[in-house]
């Protein structure tokens, strides 16, 4: 039979966004396919050059609207670096906290947006429910669901309120028995496993050939998470393991963003408990010379920024390295014999984030 | 010795001093080195071959006016450790090769810096645009590419009057 080129997108409930997915396909089997993207280009880095520092924080953090605090905060390492400050002790424990609130509600966003692509219904009403609780807690410490300009250069916005850790300790208390019921919900479904279990593999070697970092590359047997491997803030000071699968299917990734999950919980109580007293803000300088980057453990991977100033109060250059953009890279060598239905069960599960990738 | 200072003393070794325009360490773990372009694909193969630098970040091109520079972030995960290159492109020729030989991890960060810099990297297998329109004519992020800058600081309710 012919090959012929199949656009998946950017009209296609499996892109989560807008973006174009093509394939060829030999009948029904892939032969080859061409991620195209850009649909959602907003020219962020231009933008970012006639800002002040400060207020670039309002634009980072809608690069992702799924994890906004984890992208604002590694604007503001970057600029830390670039302008060479500290940040109080107790700064570096909230972010710790609100970060991984912040990647509990990613990868439960995930999960609502996985179980629907599969044919998971429930997964997708239960993991909103969940969602809900830390939303709530994100409201409680940042004032805001989504979009929550929360962290600052120099620090955070502001304090926890009052009794935040008894908050937080019943909501992952509740929390950690629902998971049990999704984690149920999606291995004891016949269903998930058929369309999973083995499809979409990627090699250790081909994934670090290819750039894809986070859960993907950690599902490939690789024990790669820069929360260990090049700490920041908080970090080096809680105790955790990142979560390897061996696999690196699309199974092994859903496996990996689930323990990470706990992993999350586990480190936000950790952190809340050592909080220690002090300020929680400095004042940065205006201006800026010099140059700095950083880069953190994104909910989907390395993300980085790399900050330029040349002695005015706005950045010369930024430049924003997305996960997604890297990992959709790779999209091809997951694809390459598969079954066409098998499209949109190895799309999902790099949890792919349109914002961020067309910056 | 400190990983960085390692990283430093073999790139010091293979090349010369004379290679590099400067050479030194960031931070724990990051080291930085500036070279010209012609230099580029034998200080990353190096890298790559002889210090396990096998993930690449990404890929950035600054326009600093009277040249450009292209700048890569390589990561050694077995070291843990990172260089940051900054290759100097001429203003009027901005042309350098490609890395994609040695990371395919770069090729999309190239045709990024290429979309929106106008860096050509010579011998990247498809460079064509990547974020903007494939007839765009222009490439956004340089420095004579102008920005409304006046009305930035204002907001829409004021400029409407209402």
């Amino acid at each position: 039979m012919a090959e012929m080129w199949i656009n998946m997108g950017p009209q296609h409930p499996m892109t989560h966004g807008l973006w174009n997915l093509r394939i060829k396909v030999d009948g029904e089997t892939i032969v080859d396919a061409e991620p195209e993207i850009g649909y959602l280009h907003r020219g962020y880095e231009k933008i970012m050059e006639v800002r002040e520092f400060q207020k670039n924080v309002v634009l980072t953090d809608r690069l992702c609207y799924v994890a906004s605090i984890t992208w604002s905060h590694c604007y503001c390492l970057a600029c830390e670096a670039a302008m060479d400050i500290d940040v109080p002790e107790r700064a570096k424990y909230l972010r710790v906290v609100s970060n991984e609130l912040q990647r509990i509600a990613s990868h439960l966003m995930w999960l609502a947006a996985y179980g629907p692509d599969l044919g998971l219904l429930t997964a997708l009403l239960w993991a909103l429910r969940e969602r809900e609780l830390f939303l709530d807690l994100l409201q409680l410490i940042t004032g805001a669901r989504m979009n929550q300009n929360y962290p600052r250069i120099g620090g955070v916005r502001n304090d926890a309120p009052p009794d935040f850790d008894k908050y937080c300790s019943k909501v992952i208390a509740h929390f950690r028995n629902k998971l049990k019921e999704h984690e149920a919900v999606f291995e004891q479904s016949k269903l998930f496993q058929a369309r999973t279990v083995g499809v979409g593999r990627l090699t250790r070697a081909q994934a670090l050939d290819w750039g894809v970092t986070g859960p993907n590359l950690r599902a490939c047997g690789a024990s790669i998470d820069l929360r260990k491997l090049d700490p920041y803030d908080a970090y080096p000071a809680l105790s955790f393991a990142p979560a390897v699968e061996k696999e690196g299917d699309s199974y092994a990734r859903y496996k990996v963003r689930v323990e990470e999950m706990k992993t999350s919980c586990d480190l936000i109580l950790e952190a809340l408990k050592k909080l220690p007293a002090g300020p929680y803000r400095s004042k940065p300088p205006r201006r800026c010379e010099g140059e700095g980057f950083r880069r953190t453990e994104d909910s989907r991977g390395e993300a980085l920024f790399y900050v330029i100033g040349d002695g005015d109060d706005r950045p010369y250059r930024v430049k924003i390295r997305s996960p997604v953009f890297s990992n959709i890279a790779a999209a091809p060598i997951m694809m390459r014999g598969n079954k066409v239905a098998d499209v949109v069960a190895i799309m999902g599960s790099i949890d792919v984030c349109v914002g961020e990738m067309d910056k | 010795m400190a990983v960085e200072g390692e990283v430093l003393a073999r790139l010091k070794e293979r090349f010369g001093d004379a290679t590099f325009r400067s050479l030194g360490i960031v931070r724990d773990r990051v080291v930085k080195v500036v070279i010209d372009r012609k230099d580029l694909r034998a200080v990353c193969a190096f890298l790559k071959e002889q210090l396990d630098m096998e993930h690449i970040s990404c890929i950035t091109a600054v326009d600093w006016r009277d040249h450009y520079e292209s700048v890569y972030h390589v990561t050694s995960w077995k070291r843990n450790c990172m260089v940051q290159i900054n290759a100097w492109i001429p203003h009027d020729d901005p042309h350098i090769d490609s890395v994609v030989p040695l990371w395919n991890g770069a090729n999309v960060h190239e045709r990024e810096a290429y979309d929106l810099m106008g860096i050509v990297y010579d011998g990247h297998p498809n460079l064509t645009r990547i974020l903007l329109p494939k007839d765009f004519e222009y490439f956004p992020l340089r420095k004579d590419f102008p920005q409304e800058v006046d009305r930035q600081y204002v907001s829409r309710r004021k400029i409407g009057g209402a």
